[in-house]
């Protein structure tokens, strides 16, 4: 295995604002790689530096061995984008969107037009290539961005959200396209995510990254298993009572956070009733409980003691908090 | 000059497909030539034309639809950014250069025919064409005009975020560049202390030589025109192309 991206120190500040801090990761020709934090982690940040699209503050990257910073064009040769918001022409059909993008790629007009009709095919969108991309739904611009994106043949192809705002169903359609993809045609992908199951589901490996840091990165599995076996969820109007009580050694973490206790443990099955029998003795009361295997929201709770979403609702405080301030 | 063609192409598409577009922006100025034109014809009286003010005016009327329409696909480049697509061009592994050159001459061919539509419906109303070398000044002048202020759209376009201030570039520089240019009136007949400035506004020199082009006749030299028409559509693709390198995304 060779690495299609490596990334060391990098780090991006806006001001006093540091959006990403010092991260470092290598990724592999033909893996599928995930950036997973909530909104304002770092994400977008770190793929607009790995695309050359903003200037690192510090710290370095490689696409296939061409370094970001010296050879803007080389890099941009060999990647694909995806941005998280819409970049069609809306006015052209997705034929002439495909073309556009072949003809700034520099492709030779046989090559544009056989690769468009075979991507278009790809993504299932062949019947509809005469058409204005306004009439396109959601999902359909998505799929046509993907093709597109891959119109020059790049070796890694960059997705920013992909599934951002599209229905389950036509989300669950599209992970199947990108899992093929990496299949069939070898291309790396990174992609940026704030959707657990998105990551669990699709990435090799995912890299969960939080104020600019990345906290852990290991495949959905390990860091599951990471977490220690099952996960049993208590809520209860007084869960400081619960974390003190809970000593036995065979619970491996707990957590409390909003009214709700996780616990991490091995074989939840048989100790349920343990659990149950020693809180009606201490006279704890029990709103609900459930069992469930770990998942990779349960992951993050680990790392930062919250949940993505309130993280999230954090983070957007505090910006609004400092726009307030450079407002004064 | 392929990534240039590719842009222009685009333009040319997008344009030949807005139909509202193209007639909305030949109404005006022709609803100008005929309320304007025939209503004053009698009542104006003009040197050196004959006292036919709708000959006067119809040069007039074609720098006005070339303005407007040039300025218009200039600050086009705010939609784009909006919608996202001028991402996708810029992340290309093309120079801005190219784009921004692609994307002025797109703008300039769409403003000429524009201008050239208002131009042939004239033949109508009283503009009688002499000479071929009449009609390719024009079109040259025309041209400038298009080049100059497509360049001018993009240059502001680039220090733009949003659309909010578009109605005021249009009424505040736009409109008096167009009122101030001798489109309407004859520069002469204007107060002296007005005339100076008529004569900072490019456009007058442009208007005077399209009108030289078209009728034979204007109050400035030709040469002069051209000269100093030509030098702003140099300065304006300089400054244009210098602001849209700046854009962030």
């Amino acid at each position: 295995m060779t690495v299609a991206i490596h990334v060391e120190n990098l780090t991006k500040r806006f001001n006093d604002l540091v959006a990403v801090d010092g991260i470092s990761f290598d990724i592999e020709h033909g893996e599928i790689f995930g950036l997973l934090g909530p909104n304002g982690a770092g994400k977008t940040t770190t793929l607009s530096m790995l695309s050359t699209i903003l200037k690192p503050t510090s710290g370095s990257a490689a696409i296939n061995g061409i370094d970001i910073e010296h050879d803007e064009d080389g890099v941009r040769k060999s990647i694909g984008i995806v941005f998280q918001d819409q970049s069609l022409d809306e006015e052209l059909t997705a034929w002439e969107n495909m073309d556009f993008h072949g003809r700034l790629y520099r492709l030779a007009a046989e090559v544009r037009k056989q690769r468009t009709s075979e991507l278009l095919q790809l993504v299932e969108l062949e019947e509809r290539k005469n058409d204005i991309v306004k009439t396109f739904s959601g999902g359909m611009r998505r799929r046509l961005e993907i093709a597109r994106g891959l119109l020059h043949h790049p070796s890694v192809l960059f997705l920013d959200e992909p599934t951002l705002g599209l229905d389950p169903q036509t989300r669950n359609h599209l992970w199947q396209y990108i899992a093929t993809l990496a299949r069939e045609k070898g291309i790396t992908i990174i992609l940026t995510t704030h959707n657990m199951e998105e990551a669990d589901r699709l990435c090799n490996r995912v890299a969960i990254i939080d104020h600019g840091r990345i906290i852990a990165l290991d495949t959905p599995t390990n860091l599951k298993d990471g977490i220690g076996g099952d996960v049993v969820s208590i809520r209860t109007p007084n869960p400081e009572a619960i974390v003190a009580s809970l000593n036995e050694p065979w619970v491996l973490r707990k957590e409390q956070h909003n009214g709700e206790v996780t616990i991490s443990l091995q074989n939840a099955e048989h100790r349920i009733s343990t659990i149950v029998t020693a809180l009606n003795q201490r006279q704890i009361p029990i709103e609900s409980i459930s069992i469930h295997k770990p998942t990779l929201e349960d992951v993050f709770l680990s790392f930062t003691g919250k949940t993505i979403r309130e993280q999230e609702a954090d983070h957007k405080m505090n910006m609004r908090t400092y726009q307030r301030m450079m407002r004064h | 000059m392929d990534i240039i063609y590719t842009i222009w192409l685009r333009n040319m598409k997008r344009y030949i497909r807005s139909k509202s577009r193209i007639i909305g922006s030949i109404s005006m100025p022709l609803f100008f030539l005929v309320f304007l034109g025939f209503g004053l014809n009698s009542v104006v009286q003009l040197p050196g034309l004959g006292g036919n003010y709708i000959v006067f005016l119809i040069p007039g009327m074609v720098a006005m639809s070339v303005l407007f329409t040039s300025v218009f696909s200039g600050i086009q480049i705010i939609w784009d950014k909006q919608f996202g697509f001028l991402k996708e061009t810029l992340v290309a592994p093309v120079s801005r250069l190219e784009i921004m050159l692609g994307q002025t001459l797109g703008g300039a061919t769409i403003a000429v025919l524009q201008g050239f539509m208002i131009l042939v419906l004239s033949v109508f109303i009283g503009l009688h064409l002499s000479s071929l070398t009449g009609f390719l000044i024009a079109l040259g002048f025309m041209i400038l005009i298009g080049i100059s202020f497509t360049a001018f759209g993009i240059a502001i376009a680039s220090r733009m975020e949003d659309m909010t201030g578009f109605q005021l570039i249009m009424n505040f520089v736009i409109f008096p560049i167009f009122g101030l240019s001798g489109a309407l009136f004859p520069i002469s007949s204007l107060p002296a202390w007005i005339a100076p400035i008529t004569l900072l506004d490019p456009l007058t020199y442009g208007v005077e030589g399209i009108r030289y082009g078209l009728t034979g006749f204007s109050q400035i030299n030709p040469l002069i025109s051209f000269t100093v028409i030509g030098g702003f559509t140099l300065v304006m693709t300089v400054l244009g192309a210098f602001l849209f390198r700046k854009i962030k995304f």
